[in-house]
C-alpha cells in the first residue's frame, strides 16, 4: 500500500475580504518530506489554516484533495480523520483536560464504536514517545497547553503527531522558540514517522531544522504563491542569500512598490 | 395590629410536630418563637434575581415513617451510583424522605466519641451540644422569612461531632433523599469539629420530582474550632419540580480550615448562599462551587467569605454552565473586616455560555475595611472559545466531543476538588447528564 496524495490546486483564500493566497499549487505525497519557505507574513500560515479548515480562513477559489476526496467539503475533524494533521505554530491552551485524556479521545476518534485503544495500551504507547521525545512523564497528566513554555508546546505537538500517525502532516513553524537540544529530539520524533505511508509539509524560517530534517523539496512562498520550488539546495541557498536573488530573478516587486507602479 | 397569615401552620401544629418527635424543650420553645417571627420577615434578598413569584412558602409537611433500608441493593439505581462498588457502608447516613432509613459509623470512631446520628436523635442524646450550636451563630433564626421558616418546621438533618483532636480519615457520607414529595424538605445539617480535629463530610440531595412541586429548605451550619479542619463536599440534584433554598455557613477559629467544594446540579429554581465566617487569625477557607443550568431554570448563588482574624486566607471559585433558556447569577462577597490585617482574599467566578438564549452573569465583589491586605478578583461570561473547538477538532474529535472536553476542563478544579471519588465520579455524571 503506497501513501496518501494531498493535492492543492490554484488555491485562493482570504481572510476578513482581504485575498492572501493568490493561487498556490502544490503536491505532497506519501513518503515525501517538503519544506515552504518564505518571508513573514507571505502565507504559510495561511496555507496551513486553510487546509486543516480554521474558521476564519475563507477558500475563495480553487482545489484542495486528499486521495482524490474534496477536502474542502469536510469538516475539521473529518479532514483530522480523513488523515490529515496540523501541527499549529500557536496551539490552543484547553484548561482541565490533561495531553493525556484529550490524546485517549483524539486516538478513540480515529477508530470504530467499540474498538477504543485499550487502556494499557495507550499508557504503553504514550510513555514510549514521551521518553523518545524526552518530556517528562508528568506533562501528560498537565493540562494541555496550560502554562506549558514553547518549546513545551512544540514537543507536545510532535507527540500528537507521533501517537495520531496521520498520513498527510503540516508542521507549522515546529522549531520556532526551540533550544538546540529540543530542535533535535523534535527532529528525532519527525524522522521516525518517516515512511511511505507518510508524507509531511515542513514550513520553517530556518536552515538549521533542515540539517535535522532532509526535505526532498523546498518551496519558496511569496505574495500567496508558491514563486521557486527546488531540492534540498534551495534552502541552503535562501540561508545563505536571503530571499532578494529570487525576486530579481523573478521580477517580483514589493507589494506597495507594485501598487504605486498600477 | 394583626398581620395576616400567610403560613399554612400554626402554632398547634408546630407544639404537636415537636412532641411528637419527643424534642427537648429548647427545641419546642426555638421552634414556636420561628414562627412567630416568620410572619413578619422579609425573604431572602438574592443580589439580581427576583424571587418573589417563587414558591418557597406553600407546601406539604407531612411526617410519614418511611422504611428502613437494610442494604445497598434496595437502592434505585440512580442513587446505587452515589457509591463505590465496594461501598463498605460504614460511616453512613441515609435519609429516605425524613426518616433516617440507615445510619452507620465504624466501632472505632465510635470509642472516639464521634456522633454521626439523624438531627432528632443528636437532640435527644446529646441536647445540650445541639442547643448551643443550632441556629445561633452561624445561620439565624430571624436572619430572613426562610431561616426561620426552616427554624420552626425543621424535619431532617444529621450533627456531626468530631471530639477534641480526633482525625477522621475516611470521609463521611450523607445521602438525603427525597423519594416523594409528600413534604417539603427543611433539612438541617450540623458539623461540629472540636479543636485539633478533622473531618471530611459529602452530602448528596436527591429528588426525581420532574413534575410534582414541592420545597427543598436546607440549612447547613459548620463550626471548626481552633486548629480543626473541614472539607465539606456536596451534590445538590433535585428534580425540576423541587424550588430550593441553601444556607450554608461556616465559622472557623484559630488557624482552623473550612473548605468547601459544591457541585449545585439541581434542576429546579434555586437560591443558594454560602457563607464562611473567619473569625480566628489565621484561619483559612476555599468556597468552590460548580453548576450547570439548563431549561427554564432560575439559579443565584452566593458565596462569600468575611474576614475577622489577622493572617486569614480567603479564596472563592465558581464555575457555571448555561444552556437552553437557564438563567444564573453568581456573586462572589470577599470581605475583609477591619482588624484583619495581612489577609488575603481571592476570587475568580466564570460562566460558560452554551446557548443564545441563556443568561448568566458573574459578580465579583471585594468589599476591604484594612489597608494592610491583599485581594485580587477575575470574572468572566463568555462562550465557548472558537479556537480552542478548533484545535481539538483537528485532532479528530467531533465537535460534540471538543465541547465536551472543553466544559469537563471547565468545570474540574471545582470537581476535582469533591473529596469522595464515587460521588466524584457520580457529580461527573450528572454534569454529561445536564449538559446533553
Ligand atoms: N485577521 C486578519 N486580518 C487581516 N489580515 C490578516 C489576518 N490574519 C492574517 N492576516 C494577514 O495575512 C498575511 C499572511 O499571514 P500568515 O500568517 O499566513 O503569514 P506567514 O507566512 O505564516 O508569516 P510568518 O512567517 O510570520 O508566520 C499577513 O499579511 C497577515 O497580516
Ligand atoms: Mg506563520
Amino acid at each position: 500500500m503506497s501513501g496518501s496524495v494531498l493535492e492543492i490546486k490554484n488555491l485562493h483564500v482570504s481572510i476578513e475580504d482581504k485575498e492572501i493566497l493568490k493561487g498556490v499549487d502544490l503536491t505532497v505525497k506519501g513518503g515525501e518530506f517538503h519544506a515552504i519557505m518564505g518571508p513573514n507574513g507571505t502565507g504559510k500560515s495561511t496555507l496551513a489554516s486553510a487546509i486543516m479548515g480554521h474558521p476564519k480562513y475563507e477558500v475563495t477559489e480553487g482545489t484542495i484533495t486528499l486521495d482524490g476526496e474534496d477536502v474542502l467539503e469536510m469538516e475539521v475533524d473529518e479532514r483530522a480523520r480523513a488523515g490529515l494533521f496540523l501541527a499549529m505554530q500557536y496551539p490552543s491552551e484547553i484548561s482541565g483536560v490533561t495531553t493525556s485524556d484529550f490524546l485517549r479521545s483524539a486516538i478513540n476518534a480515529k477508530r470504530e464504536e467499540g474498538d477504543e485503544i485499550p487502556l494499557m495500551k495507550f499508557i504503553k504507547e504514550l510513555d514510549k514517545d514521551l521518553d523518545y521525545l524526552d518530556i517528562d512523564q508528568n506533562m501528560a497528566t498537565r493540562y494541555l497547553n496550560e502554562g506549558f513554555s514553547g518549546g513545551e508546546k512544540k514537543r507536545n505537538e510532535i507527540l500528537q503527531l507521533m501517537q495520531l500517525k496521520p498520513d498527510i502532516a503540516i508542521l507549522d513553524e515546529i522549531d520556532s522558540g526551540l533550544d538546540i537540544d529540543a530542535l533535535k529530539v523534535v527532529s528525532k520524533g519527525i524522522n521516525k514517522m518517516r515512511s511511505d505511508n507518510f508524507g509531511c509539509l515542513i514550513i520553517t524560517h530556518y536552515q538549521r531544522l533542515l540539517n535535522y530534517i532532509t526535505p526532498d523539496f523546498v518551496h519558496v512562498m511569496m505574495q500567496g504563491r508558491v514563486v521557486k520550488s527546488g531540492g534540498p539546495e534551495l534552502a541552503k541557498r535562501l540561508e545563505a542569500e536571503g530571499y532578494e536573488w529570487i525576486k530579481e530573478e523573478l521580477g517580483i516587486e514589493d507589494e506597495e512598490t507594485a501598487e504605486q507602479n498600477a | 395590629m394583626t398581620v395576616e397569615t400567610k403560613l399554612p401552620f400554626n402554632q398547634e401544629y408546630i407544639q404537636a410536630f415537636s412532641k411528637d418527635r419527643n424534642e427537648p424543650g429548647w427545641m419546642t420553645t426555638l421552634r414556636s418563637k420561628a414562627l412567630e417571627m416568620a410572619d413578619s420577615l422579609d425573604m431572602p434578598k438574592p443580589d439580581k434575581t427576583k424571587i418573589s413569584n417563587w414558591n418557597f412558602t406553600d407546601f406539604q409537611h407531612s411526617y410519614k415513617e418511611a422504611a428502613a433500608i437494610a442494604s445497598l441493593n434496595e437502592l434505585p439505581e440512580e442513587l446505587k451510583a452515589y457509591f463505590a462498588e465496594d461501598a463498605s457502608m460504614e460511616n453512613l447516613y441515609i435519609q429516605r424522605n425524613q426518616t433516617a432509613a440507615y445510619n452507620s459509623l465504624s466501632q472505632e470512631l465510635q470509642d472516639k466519641g464521634v456522633i454521626f446520628t439523624d438531627i432528632f436523635t443528636a437532640m435527644n442524646e446529646h441536647s445540650d451540644l445541639v442547643e448551643k450550636y443550632y441556629m445561633n451563630d452561624a445561620v439565624a433564626v430571624d436572619q430572613n422569612r426562610l431561616t426561620a421558616l426552616h427554624a420552626a418546621l425543621m424535619n431532617g438533618g444529621i450533627f456531626v461531632y468530631v471530639p477534641k483532636n480526633v482525625q477522621i480519615e475516611d470521609p463521611l457520607q450523607a445521602i438525603f433523599w427525597q423519594e416523594d414529595t409528600d413534604s417539603a424538605l427543611l433539612n438541617h445539617v450540623l458539623v461540629v469539629a472540636e479543636e485539633g480535629s478533622s473531618v471530611t463530610y459529602v452530602e448528596n440531595y436527591i429528588s426525581h420530582n420532574d413534575t410534582e412541586e414541592t420545597v427543598a429548605n436546607l440549612v447547613t451550619e459548620v463550626f471548626a474550632h481552633d486548629n480543626a479542619q473541614v472539607a465539606y463536599g456536596a451534590v445538590d440534584n433535585f428534580a425540576a419540580g423541587t424550588t430550593t433554598y441553601v444556607n450554608r455557613r461556616g465559622v472557623a477559629q484559630r488557624d482552623a480550615q473550612i473548605n468547601w467544594a459544591l457541585g449545585q446540579m439541581n434542576d429546579g429554581n434555586t437560591v443558594s448562599e454560602n457563607i464562611t465566617y473567619l473569625l480566628g487569625d489565621n484561619s483559612n477557607s476555599e468556597a468552590k462551587a460548580v453548576s450547570v443550568g439548563r431549561g427554564k431554570q432560575t439559579q443565584n448563588f452566593t458565596s462569600s467569605i468575611r474576614q475577622f482574624g489577622k493572617q486569614t486566607d480567603a479564596y472563592i471559585l465558581q464555575r457555571g454552565v448555561m444552556k437552553g433558556a437557564a438563567t444564573t447569577i453568581f456573586n462572589a462577597i470577599g470581605k475583609i473586616e477591619h482588624g484583619g490585617t495581612k489577609s488575603n482574599s481571592e476570587q475568580e467566578s466564570r460562566v460558560l455560555m452554551l446557548s443564545e438564549k441563556s443568561r448568566g452573569d458573574a459578580n465579583p465583589i471585594l468589599l476591604i475595611d484594612e489597608d494592610d491586605v491583599t485581594a485580587g478578583h477575575a470574572a468572566s461570561v463568555g462562550r465557548v472559545d472558537p479556537l480552542q473547538m478548533y484545535y481539538l477538532m483537528s485532532r479528530g474529535l467531533e465537535q460534540e466531543e471538543a465541547e465536551r472536553l472543553v466544559i469537563h476542563g471547565f468545570l474540574a478544579p471545582v470537581v476535582a476538588q469533591l473529596p469522595i471519588e464515587s460521588v466524584r465520579k457520580q457529580l461527573t455524571q450528572v454534569i454529561e447528564r445536564k449538559v446533553y
